[in-house]
């Protein structure tokens, strides 16, 4: 059996927002039963884009995470519905009934992920249907992956083995695994939101002029062990990724032609410019 | 052409007379539609010749129709012809529109009788050929899919029962035209086979069914034209619904009685920059026909996105009728194979989409990306291409005009790292300007250490950047469309940062392989041969004074000329204000007419002698308050007795639509024909449909009914015509969905699509040429000294010497020049504007201590990302709930402002207070982002709010709509120009508590 899954790449989101806009131009004033009603003209965000800094100026970067419905294969909230209110279909998207789930909003604290919206006027809990009354009508995806301009977002149709060979190839994670739901959708590049990094420019003098440090040998230790080492680069930058955050004190060494090695300590709570460096 | 008369001819005509009732019967018991066009008027209408010859005439009755041969002694309506040889032609369904144009111009086709009777009788035997029409794919499950042309793309708009269930991007189907391919590095790129559409572009259903939406005209409470009119009250006053009746004989009343009071150039007419889309539809066209037929004074644009581009780069390189931005042509292909460095300079194209360009560059943007190609983004906002792309962003504090490029150049010349001999051949006066970058003649070096001072970006890192530029091949990505545009051309140095970017990219040999100027937005290799005009190219206005009709259209779609004969008094935009509450204005450069360099030098004044000064306003949309400087100069302009009637044709109810006496409501693109292709200005943006990965014109179906009252443009002002007895010089005696037509039959398309196929698709995608046949790498000509071979409408044939094409650019030397001649030639002493690139500090900047200790943060507001200007902001959209837009806070939506989180510490503001940014000029009130994007000491914003919102006196109070042109400065880059610098602004921000 051929089921959805959906692949976000971080690195390929930059905040357009046509996934956004296009979910509401689907779905606002327009009822698609069994499936969904409509959802409120401001407000839900069935497919929410979170925003993420990363740094300080000048070394920063910026990151953002379009969270849909997970439709999980082991859903806390068809679990907590109990009756059928939400169900899974057998393609593996998850749908809140409307009929059903009228009055439940229990089931919009079910959802870890805060995926899962209120509608006061209708009194329904509502959430992205994975555009399943499309799907449905042979659409090839859903409306937010159509209108994705970059391939951030893109849908497989494919049997859960086929899925894990994807998912290996292109290094997938889920957001949240301590959660356990078993998410069908799935992230690319995922460290640039939950990851931090430490960067800094390192800079020598020379003949009284100030210049950027290109090729200085830089290596980041942790507990007297190389975590990681990099080379600068024209402007005398570096930059260490995928570190946790809140991971403790780290310890810089820099190493630049016969200049005096440099050491420094750095705490890393989220991601951090050193700044300059001089030698 | 040659005419032959046919002995025949009066049978002919007696037939066709004849067949015109029988054919008039059968439409009506066909469809509906037409049964009640004919019910509309109870009159007797008389087609005949002008020696009265033959005739017949038609009597209509409750919707019966009865005709009768011969001529009637006293017809409600006559329409008569010279001869027979000429009726039988014209009234044939395939008539030859020149011969038609100029049977009108010559009087041998004429009209008697009221317009409301002769317009309503050509127009019912024009629906004979058209009434019934199909269009539009049927779906099943009564869902029809139609197309429209829009800004922001082209798009499918799913419709039943008359309502708007969706509109998305395009997917080709595999009747559609591949693709191009590019084979570069050993791999091969194709674009998807689809559209995009820039994001604003996902929102037009909920602009369409808007609250904000006008639906029936409106008139405010306390006008009265025939009594007080209370114009001190424009902004405050509500308004009550009239009819159309009332509206139109108002409006017609008015242009009447200020035409006979003071003659027709006391009508100002203007429009915003830009329109829903189409080519018919469009301001350039439908207003502008209307506006010409009954006179008007003209209110004209600054080159507002282009300004140092406009004022500075077209010296030393030429190309007037871009505005003075370069060309692009095949510079995407050129990269992907040859550049191996990208410097994004004031250049945002994930931000700004080039203008039009939906989202279609993303993709070529991440192909160099994949491809390892390294970036570097100059910018004082970490910008969205940035954080797409990555790569080394450098942030100088914003109007450094050409500090950070002399440090650049000081490295290069000091240590050789320029193209020589480049330099040498293909441009001159670069040993004068090397003295100054060397400070030969001031003393003052321009080294990376000096500019560190003026940008604050540290010397080592310019020394780092020039060096690694030069060794490698390097494309400029200059302002958001890569060879022009950017937010550091409109600020007061604008014009020192756009010539020394000319500058920079000479040094490097512009042209050579892999260095060029562009940033993936322009141009793919598509077919530029094949011939569909863009808007600018006049559309049906029949203006050959101020559109580029004359030189591109009229050729193909013959159209009656409408001349305003008022056209040279002009108002500067940036100068309305002055114009009405001062009373006198003046202005540089009509941009319209840049077919010289020396065009901008022309200086105009208002008023005329002998003109009339401003008395009536026709104001189409409401955009200058979020989008012209000191806007509340704009506002108070609105309220005095000085101008003694406004009217506003909108289609919501939104900025300065509320400062009208008389409110018309228009619909939406949705809701009329058009015809139109993506992307595709046309004129000074020549050929900017190579932006996209594909050539998509699109018919603009009608894809619903106008909603409420509402009328298309064309109607609005069609309605007008008639009661001011200008309906046949307005419409030719033809519909909206008639030029619509005609249009498509002056196109390439009828040789590729047939009209019947062509309604129901909707859409065609041009193929894109074989490789052989794309068009070269833009500026590769130049580099190399042969011809040009690239498709430029400029410069023109009389910026040559000896000929066409065989002498490079327009300037005077046909070489890059470093010192400008054309302004020698004008004034070679203007401290404003000295003939090569000079640092000049910003009038209102970083060296205006004063100023700066009252005012310490130095705002910019670039063009938005979630909108198009004012266009698809505010209006209830979903819009509004981009968070990257605007900010519910206590159940009002504001504009966002972004500041320096350390500033804003010291403010003690935190994400998503309420702030006030002022200055003398004015306030407004945001919601404040803190962000690591911008260094410290400078500010963020948008441009161009579409809601005002005065929280008091309108123009004198702060505004929560966000209108951030309220606080940017009215002062012109350089006294003798017209021009805007909203990125010289200097303001404070403090904690907003409501008081």
């Amino acid at each position: 059996m051929k089921k959805w899954n959906m692949i976000i790449d971080v690195a390929r989101c930059e905040d357009c927002n046509c996934c956004f806009l296009a979910c509401k131009d689907e779905h606002v004033d327009n009822d698609f039963l069994p499936f969904s009603l409509s959802q409120p003209r401001h407000g839900h965000r069935w497919i929410n884009i979170m925003r993420k800094e990363r740094g300080q100026f000048p070394v920063i970067d910026v990151a953002y995470l379009p969270t849909p419905c997970m439709h999980c294969d082991d859903a806390p909230c068809i679990k907590n519905a109990k009756d059928g209110a939400v169900y899974k279909r057998k393609d593996g998207i998850v749908i809140i009934d409307p009929v059903k789930a009228k009055g439940r909003k229990d089931i919009v604290d079910a959802c870890p992920y805060g995926v899962i919206w209120w509608n006061e006027e209708k009194d329904v809990p509502q959430k992205c249907s994975l555009c399943a009354h499309l799907l449905d009508d042979g659409w090839k995806e859903p409306r937010c992956v159509q209108a994705c301009p970059t391939g951030a977002l893109r849908v497989v149709h494919v049997q859960d083995s086929e899925m894990e060979k994807i998912i290996n190839d292109e290094d997938l994670d889920v957001l949240h695994p301590e959660y356990k739901t078993q998410p069908r959708v799935y992230y690319k590049n995922l460290y640039r939101f939950v990851k931090c990094f430490v960067g800094g420019s390192v800079t020598y003098t020379h003949d009284g002029i100030e210049d950027c440090a290109e090729g200085a040998h830089v290596i980041l230790l942790k507990d007297g062990n190389t975590v990681a080492e990099t080379v600068t680069d024209n402007f005398g930058d570096f930059k260490f990724d995928c570190l946790e955050e809140g991971s403790g004190r780290y310890r810089l060494e820099i190493v630049f032609k016969d200049y005096e090695k440099k050491a420094l300590d750095v705490d890393v709570d989220s991601s951090r410019n050193i700044g300059i460096i001089y030698l | 052409m040659k005419i032959q008369k046919s002995p025949f001819a009066k049978t002919k005509f007696s037939i066709t007379l004849l067949g015109l009732e029988k054919v008039m019967k059968m439409k009506a018991r066909k469809y509906l539609e037409f049964k009640e066009r004919l019910k509309e008027h109870d009159c007797t209408a008389q087609i005949k010749l002008k020696d009265n010859s033959q005739g017949r005439y038609f009597t209509f009755k409750g919707g019966n129709i009865r005709s009768k041969s011969g001529i009637h002694p006293n017809p409600d309506a006559s329409m008569i012809f010279y001869d027979a040889e000429l009726a039988v032609r014209l009234m044939s369904p395939n008539r030859d529109q020149l011969e038609q144009v100029n049977a009108m111009k010559n009087f041998q086709l004429g009209m008697e009788g009221p317009d409301e009777l002769t317009q309503w009788f050509v127009q019912l035997i024009g629906a004979i050929f058209t009434v019934g029409t199909k269009y539009g794919v049927d779906l099943g499950g009564g869902v029809k899919r139609y197309t429209s042309g829009t800004f922001a793309g082209p798009v499918f708009v799913y419709v039943k029962d008359d309502k708007i269930i969706r509109i998305t991007p395009m997917d080709f189907d595999e009747t559609d035209a591949d693709p191009w391919t590019i084979k570069a590095r050993g791999k091969e790129f194709t674009p998807p086979r689809k559209t995009t559409l820039s994001p604003y572009g996902l929102n037009f259903k909920s602009q369409v069914y808007s609250p904000d939406r006008l639906l029936y005209p409106m008139k405010r409470i306390d006008f009265d034209p025939n009594g007080k009119r209370n114009c001190e009250n424009r902004g405050i006053s509500g308004y009550e619904r009239i009819s159309w009746d009332e509206a139109l004989d108002i409006v017609a009343g008015e242009i009447r009685r200020v035409k006979r009071d003071y003659g027709p150039s006391a009508i100002m007419a203007s429009t915003g920059s830009h329109h829903t889309f189409g080519n018919i539809g469009y301001y350039m066209s439908a207003q502008r026909r209307f506006m010409n037929l009954i006179g008007f004074t003209f209110v004209l644009q600054n080159a507002d996105s282009w300004e140092g581009w406009y004022w500075g780069a077209m010296h030393h390189w030429g190309y007037s009728m871009r505005l003075g931005g370069g060309e692009g042509e095949g510079t995407v292909e050129e990269a992907l194979k040859h550049c191996e460095m990208m410097v994004f300079w004031s250049s945002d194209p994930e931000c700004t989409a080039g203008a039009y360009g939906g989202m279609e560059g993303s993709i070529r943007r991440l192909w160099l990306k994949d491809l390892g190609i390294k970036f570097v983004h100059i910018d004082p906002y970490y910008n969205h291409t940035a954080a797409l792309l990555g790569g080394k962003w450098i942030a100088p504090r914003p109007d450094y005009g050409n500090a950070l490029a002399l440090g650049i150049a000081y490295v290069w010349i000091t240590e050789g790292l320029y193209d020589k001999e480049y330099v040498k051949t293909r441009t001159t006066g670069f040993d004068e300007w090397k003295d100054y970058v060397l400070g030969k003649d001031d003393g003052i070096p321009k080294t990376p250490e000096w500019q560190e001072k003026e940008t604050c970006v540290p010397a080592k890192d310019v020394r780092a950047l020039a060096r690694e530029w030069a060794s490698k091949k390097t494309f400029l990505a200059a302002g958001g469309a890569g060879s022009v545009l950017g937010g550091a051309c409109r600020s007061a140095t604008g014009i020192e940062w756009a010539r020394s970017m000319v500058y920079l990219i000479a040094m490097q040999g512009l042209g050579k392989e892999g260095i060029n100027l562009g940033n993936m937005q322009a141009a793919t290799p598509l077919d530029a041969t094949f011939f569909f005009p863009g808007y600018t190219e006049g559309g049906f206005s029949g203006d050959f004074n101020l559109t580029g009709l004359a030189i591109n259209m009229f050729n193909r779609m013959p159209q009656l000329p409408t001349i305003n004969p008022y056209y040279k008094q002009m108002i500067p935009r940036l100068r309305l204000p002055e114009a009405i509450l001062e009373g006198k204005c003046t202005g540089y450069g009509n941009l319209t007419d840049a077919k010289s360099i020396e065009h901008q030098f022309q200086r105009y004044d208002y008023p005329l002698p002998g003109y009339s000064k401003i008395k009536m306003y026709y104001k189409y949309g409401g955009s200058f308050i979020g989008t012209q400087p000191e806007s509340n100069r704009y506002v108070k302009a609105y309220r005095t007795e000085d101008v003694e009637f406004v009217v506003n044709q909108s289609i919501w109810l939104e900025g300065e639509a509320k400062f009208a006496d008389i409110i018309l409501p228009a619909c939406t693109n949705f809701e009329r024909w058009d015809i139109s292709e993506a992307a595709s200005p046309g004129g000074y943006g020549h050929g900017a449909f190579m932006q996209c990965n594909h050539r998509v014109i699109t018919l603009q179906h009608k894809c619903i009914e106008p909603l409420g009252e509402s009328k298309s443009d064309y109607d609005i002002f069609y309605e007008l015509a008639k009661r001011l007895n200008l309906g046949a010089m307005y419409s030719e005696g033809m519909s909206e969905f008639d030029w619509v037509k005609r249009l498509f039959d002056a196109t390439d398309l009828p040789k590729v699509i047939s009209w019947k196929d062509f309604l129901k698709k909707g859409y065609y995608v041009v193929p894109a040429p074989k490789e052989e046949l794309r068009v070269p790498c833009g500026f590769r000509w130049f580099a190399e000294d042969r011809a040009r071979d690239v498709p430029e409408l400029g410069p023109l044939a009389a910026d040559f010497t000896d000929g066409m094409g065989h002498e490079g650019l327009q300037t005077p030397s046909g070489k890059i020049e470093f010192v400008a001649t054309t302004l020698k030639r004008y004034d070679p002493d203007d401290p404003e504007r000295p003939t090569m690139s000079k640092y000049i500090p910003s009038w209102e900047g970083h060296h205006t201590t004063g100023l700066l200790k009252k005012y310490p943060l130095q705002m910019i507001s670039p063009h938005a990302r979630f909108t198009f200007n004012t266009m698809n902001d505010g209006k209830d959209s979903y819009v509004n709930d981009v968070k990257d837009h605007r900010v519910l806070i206590d159940g009002y939506y504001y504009w966002i402002v972004r500041i320096n989180t350390n500033d804003a510490m010291d403010r003690g503001i935190k994400t998503g207070d309420l702030v006030k940014i002022f200055n003398d000029r004015g306030a407004v009130i945001c919601a404040a982002r803190p962000t690591e994007r911008l260094p410290k000491g400078t500010v963020h914003s948008y441009a161009s709010s579409a809601v005002y919102d005065p929280i008091g006196e309108p123009g004198a109070s702060p505004d929560r709509g966000g209108c951030i042109n309220i606080l940017t400065p009215k002062r012109p880059i350089i006294k003798r120009s017209h021009s805007n610098a909203g990125n010289s602004c200097l303001v404070q921000i403090e904690k907003w508590g409501g008081q």
